[in-house]
Formats: structure tokens, sequence, C-alpha cells
């Protein structure tokens, strides 16, 4: 099933006198329950790819399709909406409210969905529960070590039940112990059937996807897809509606 | 339920930022403090000299007419002088009044001046001493608290008689009964046959420090030749307007004026004081409201730049709120309800204060009261500051581009 598409697609900005093309009329197909790494050095586009696909931004052009809902022409009220019901964003920094506690913080999301308080708790404890931090629900961000904030974080992300968890350089500030700890948390989500994209420049955080997506100066460099164990990959043609099922069917 | 849940979190995130940056909201509510303790004690003085002023003049009827030689009010230098020539108004007149005016339920011709009274060996010097007749019970609206007004038989000129005011009794009898007793006024003797109930004061004159005595007897005595001021009692309020015009018509004939001559006494009615009086409070309502808004005006401006601070500084965390689900209203909410509510605690600590110092003001300087509309005002007007001056602020926080707001440091 498929979770987004993305049809020809740009961004430009203006900077000053100069307009950049942060990408270039890229397509793309993700389905549901994948696990993709989106990779490329910085000035790629993968910032921008991502702040697309997470509704935070709308295209210069083309069209992007999320579950079946037209993004493209939504104004900032309804884009807000789409990433409360459908996206759960996980940061680099964690962005969690440093005066409030856990369980408060993973209950924002639901406070702007309009969730009455009792079911917010519930779902709330709920999520942190996902992610193993039952006993410190009362505890700010700053009585928390980094790999508990980014617990935190990927609990509010959860909350809502999205259609996408969203990861920017999620283990970026953390030790590689507590980073690892981190993406064998989203290895278990994705079991679980979620639908997960990851953000990043480090080799050994992407490897955990099973789909690597590669970009160079706004266009699709390589889109790799891994299967049972061994890796398999079509090199990166920017063809229109690229899809990865068809990709692994190719190859035995 | 939603609504009730974004204002709950709303207050909760403002309460948050309040705590952490508690240095810096007290100096910005400091403001709101200042400006909301002088509206209010502005409002309260106001108040409280209306209150004491209209408890003052109700002790003059509102159906009485003063037929007297000046006008009370709105007179011009030029008027005064036109009006010191017109002759004085007599006892004669003031009897061919009563006689003629049919409209009227009581005349009773009045003149006073102060004078010394005597009471065995004590003297009380400056005394309001009146001339009148039995009328002035009626027309004046004074009660007598022991004993019995003057009697018309004593008003005519028959044994020399006075009821005294409250201050008088006690400043001059003190323990001792004084109903029975003689007074000397002008070593004349007054059998002391009244004792009239407390009337308090009016503008910072005692009403108890007088004497009232048959106006036959102040003439000559007190006086050679008065100027009679003539209080006439209507008996219907709603006759109020022709009872007035019977009146002067009355006095233009007892004069005999022709018709093109203009009226040589004037006519003055208590409600005219009531009006001089909102007049000149209300100057200085609005003269003072408007420089003690001022106050709050900066007090306004400081919440205003408090809150942009506040918004930049927030910058991130209104990122992740927008990357969350938050929308436009939502932000906008949080940082009104914020700046409400730095203004509403201000409000409230303002009242606070002026509510201590007024009642200072009001046990040792003049009358102010704190009314519950006061009290209503200036909250509201401390939360419409607050949404007023946090209006651009969360504005400019709502509209931010939540891309750039998570760049930012």
């Amino acid at each position: 099933m498929r979770l987004i598409l993305l049809q020809n697609i740009s961004r430009r900005y203006q900077m000053g006198a100069e307009t950049v093309h942060a990408l270039r009329d890229v397509s793309l197909e993700i389905q549901r329950g994948e696990y993709v790494a989106i990779m490329g050095p910085s000035g790629s586009g993968k910032s921008t790819l991502m702040n697309l696909i997470g509704c935070l931004d709308t295209p210069s052009a083309g069209h992007y399709g999320l579950n079946g809902v037209s993004i493209s022409d939504m104004d900032d009220n309804q884009l807000a909406e789409i990433r409360n019901r459908e996206i759960g964003f996980v940061f680099q920094t964690f962005n969690l409210l440093a005066r409030s506690n856990a369980l408060h913080n993973v209950e924002l999301p639901l406070i702007y969905a309009g969730i009455p308080a009792e079911e917010r708790r519930h779902l709330a404890l709920e999520a942190l529960a996902q992610v193993g931090l039952t006993d410190r629900i009362h505890h700010k961000p700053n009585e928390l070590s980094g790999g508990q904030r980014q617990r935190v974080a990927v609990a509010r992300a959860l909350v809502n039940k999205p259609s996408l968890l969203l990861a920017d350089e999620p283990t970026g500030n953390l030790d590689s112990r507590t980073g690892a700890e981190i993406m064998a948390l989203f290895d278990d989500l994705s079991r679980k059937g979620n639908t997960i994209i990851v953000v990043t420049h480090e080799e050994d955080i992407a490897k955990h996807a099973r789909r690597i997506i590669r970009l160079r100066d706004g266009l699709i460099a390589s889109d790799e897809q891994k299967v049972e164990g061994q890796e398999s990959s079509v090199e990166g043609k920017t063809s229109p509606a690229l899809d990865p099922r068809l990709s692994t069917l190719d190859r035995p | 339920m939603k609504f009730v849940a974004e204002i709950n979190e709303s207050l909760g995130i403002s309460w948050n930022a309040l705590r952490a940056n508690k240095m810096r909201s007290v100096l910005a509510t400091l403001g709101i403090v200042i400006g909301i303790v002088t509206v209010t004690l502005m409002g309260a003085a106001i108040n409280g000299l209306n209150q004491a002023f209209i408890r003052n003049v109700s002790a003059l009827g509102a159906d009485v007419f003063y037929v007297s030689r000046f006008k009370w009010f709105n007179n011009t230098y030029e008027d005064w002088v036109s009006m010191r020539k017109r002759p004085k108004i007599t006892l004669a007149e003031s009897d061919a009044l009563a006689r003629q005016l049919t409209l009227a339920d009581a005349v009773a011709p009045t003149a006073d001046n102060e004078d010394s009274v005597k009471y065995k060996n004590r003297s009380a010097s400056s005394v309001d001493v009146v001339g009148t007749t039995e009328a002035y019970l009626q027309t004046s609206g004074v009660d007598v608290a022991q004993g019995r007004f003057l009697t018309a038989a004593d008003a005519r000129g028959g044994q020399p008689t006075c009821v005294i005011g409250n201050d008088v009794a006690t400043n001059l009898f003190r323990a001792d009964p004084p109903l029975g007793e003689r007074i000397k006024i002008e070593d004349q003797s007054f059998l002391v046959v009244g004792v009239l109930e407390k009337q308090g004061t009016m503008f910072g004159y005692s009403l108890d420090n007088r004497v009232v005595i048959p106006l036959r007897q102040y003439i000559g005595l007190v006086e050679r030749n008065p100027g009679i001021d003539i209080q006439v009692k209507v008996g219907d309020l709603a006759h109020l307007d022709e009872a007035r015009e019977e009146l002067r018509q009355v006095m233009r004939r007892i004069r005999h004026l022709r018709p093109n001559q203009p009226d040589n006494f004037s006519i003055n009615q208590q409600d005219e004081i009531v009006k001089w009086f909102h007049n000149q409070t209300a100057t200085i309502a609005v003269i003072g409201l408007f420089v003690t808004s001022l106050a709050l005006f900066v007090g306004g401006i400081g919440i205003m730049n408090i809150m942009f601070v506040s918004v930049v500084e927030r910058t991130r965390e209104i990122g992740v709120r927008k990357a969350i689900g938050a929308k436009r209203r939502n932000i906008l909410l949080q940082f009104l309800i914020e700046s409400a509510g730095v203004c509403l605690m201000g409000g409230l600590i303002g009242l606070g204060i002026a509510w201590v110092i007024s009642l200072a003001v009001s046990k040792w300087l003049f009358p102010a009261t704190l009314s519950v509309t006061i009290v209503t005002l200036s909250l509201l007007v401390s939360l419409l500051t607050g949404v007023i001056s946090g209006f651009l602020p969360a504005w400019r926080a709502a509209r931010m581009d939540p891309v750039e707001a998570l760049r930012s440091e």
C-alpha cells in the first residue's frame, strides 16, 4: 500500500538575488511499512526533502500525496492538522519542552488533536511504555539522560499513532552505545509495522533501514533496496514513480 | 472541550514561562501594576467624592426652589456685577409670595449669618445663626431630635425661642439637657425648644453648628437689613416646571417688573449644584484618567516588549509545537493568554495596592471607595491591555515558518 507519492517535486529558495534549487524534479514512492534511510552530504537537499515529506514545507512545483491526500496545495492550518495526525517527528536535538515532564511532553500532540484529558493520559502512558520509560514519566528533560530524552521524543512521535515516523539524525546527539539503543528501538518499531524514514549522514545508521535513498545536488543519486540479508540496488535514476516493489521483484 | 484543553495548556505554559523568568515577569508586570494603581485610585477618588457629594446634596430637597438675589452657578464677572445691583429680597416679598403661590407647599424666608452664642459662662463663636419661620422644617429637610421646631406663634414674634444644631448642643451644653435652657445671641436670650437631628457636613462645613431663631427676631438683632433667601417647597415633583414658572411670574408681579424687563432675582435648584459638580468631576475624571492611563499605556508597551523577547527566545519551541500539530490559532492563543495573564496578575496586584491606599486615603484625606464597577473595570482594562499589547508578538509567533523556527538556536 502506497503511503508517500512524490511526483516531479521541485523546491526553490530565493537567497537574495540568487535562486537555490534545493530539489530538482524529484519523484519517489514509499510504501506503508517501509524502513527508509535518506542520505546525502549537506546541501544535497535531504533536509528539504524531509521537510516536504514531513509537511513542514510545501513544494515549489510538483505533487505530493500522503496517504492518498494531496498535500501540495494545503495551507498552514491544514498542514498542521496533517502533521498532527499523520506524522511523528524525532529530532536530532530531541526538542522536548524543557519545563514540562515526560508525560506532558508526550501528551502535547494529543492536546492539539483535541483528545480529552483522561484518554490523553492513557495514550501517553501507553506510548511511554512502548519506549520503556514507564518509571520516568514525571521527570523533566534535564533529569533524563540523552537516550531517555530521545525515547521520550519517540514516544511523543508515536502517541498519535501516525502513518509515518520521521527521524532527523536521531542519534546525532548521542554516544554510539545510546545511539545503537535508539536504533534498536526503531528496528523494533519497524518490525511492528510502523513506516519509518530516517534522515542521516552516517552509514552505520542507514544500514538499519531496508532501503537507502541517496541524494546529491537536489537529485536522487541512488535508491537501494535490501532484501533478506543481501543488498540489492537500483542505480539512481530520477525516473518518475520509481516503484521499489518492482525493483525487488526484478532481482531474484 | 477542545478549547478548554487548549486554554489549560496555554495557562500552564504561561505559568511556567513566568516562573522561569521571575525577575523579568515582575519587572514587566510592574508597569501594569503602577498603571492599574493610578487608574483605580483615580476612579476611587472620583467615585468617593461623588458619593459624598450626593449624600450632602440630597439634604437639599430636589423639590425645593431657592429664590435669591444671586444665581448659584455659571456666573461671569459681568453677571456678578449686574446681580449686585439687584434689590435685596425682603421679608414682605416673601410673605406676598407665600400668599399668592398656589403650587407651593411651604414658603420659608431665611437669612443667616455667623455670630457667637453664649450659654451661662460658655460661648461658641462662628455659629451659623439662621432666621426663618416654622415653614423651614418642611423646606430644609431638617428633623428635630428632641423637643419641637419653631411654631407659627414663635415665628410671628412671641417669646424668643430657638432650635439648636447637634454641634451647638454638644459644644455649649455638653452633658446638660439643653431643652428649657436659655442661650444668648447679641444679648437677647432665647429659650431652647428643640435640638436638630445630626446632619453631617456639606463641602467641609458642619450643618450642625447652627441655631435657628424666628426671622422677626433675627432682623435687627443679627443683621439690620438682611438679604432674604426664600425656600419654596413644591408639593408635587411632577409639577416642578409649572411651579417654577408660577414662582417666577408671581415674583415678577410682586416686583412690578414690566414684560421687557429681565428678572431681577434668581430661582436656584439643587440639580444645578449636582450638574455643576458632575461637570467639575467629569472634567477631573477625563483629565485624570487620561494622565493615569498613560501610565497603563507605558505598562502595555513594556508587556509588548517583553512578549517580543519571549517569542524570539522560544522560536524553537514554537517550531516544535507547530511540527507536532499546533495551528496558528494555538500559538496565537498561547502567547495572548500569556500576555493577558501577566497583565491580569499585574492588575490584581495593582488592585490590592490601590485598595490599601484607598483605605488610607479615605481615613485621612477624602472619601475614596473601590466599587465593584471599578474593580471589574480595572481587571477588564488590564486584561485588554494584555491582549492588545500581546497581539503583535503573538501574531508574529503564530505566523512563523516551522522549518525556520526549528532551525533556530
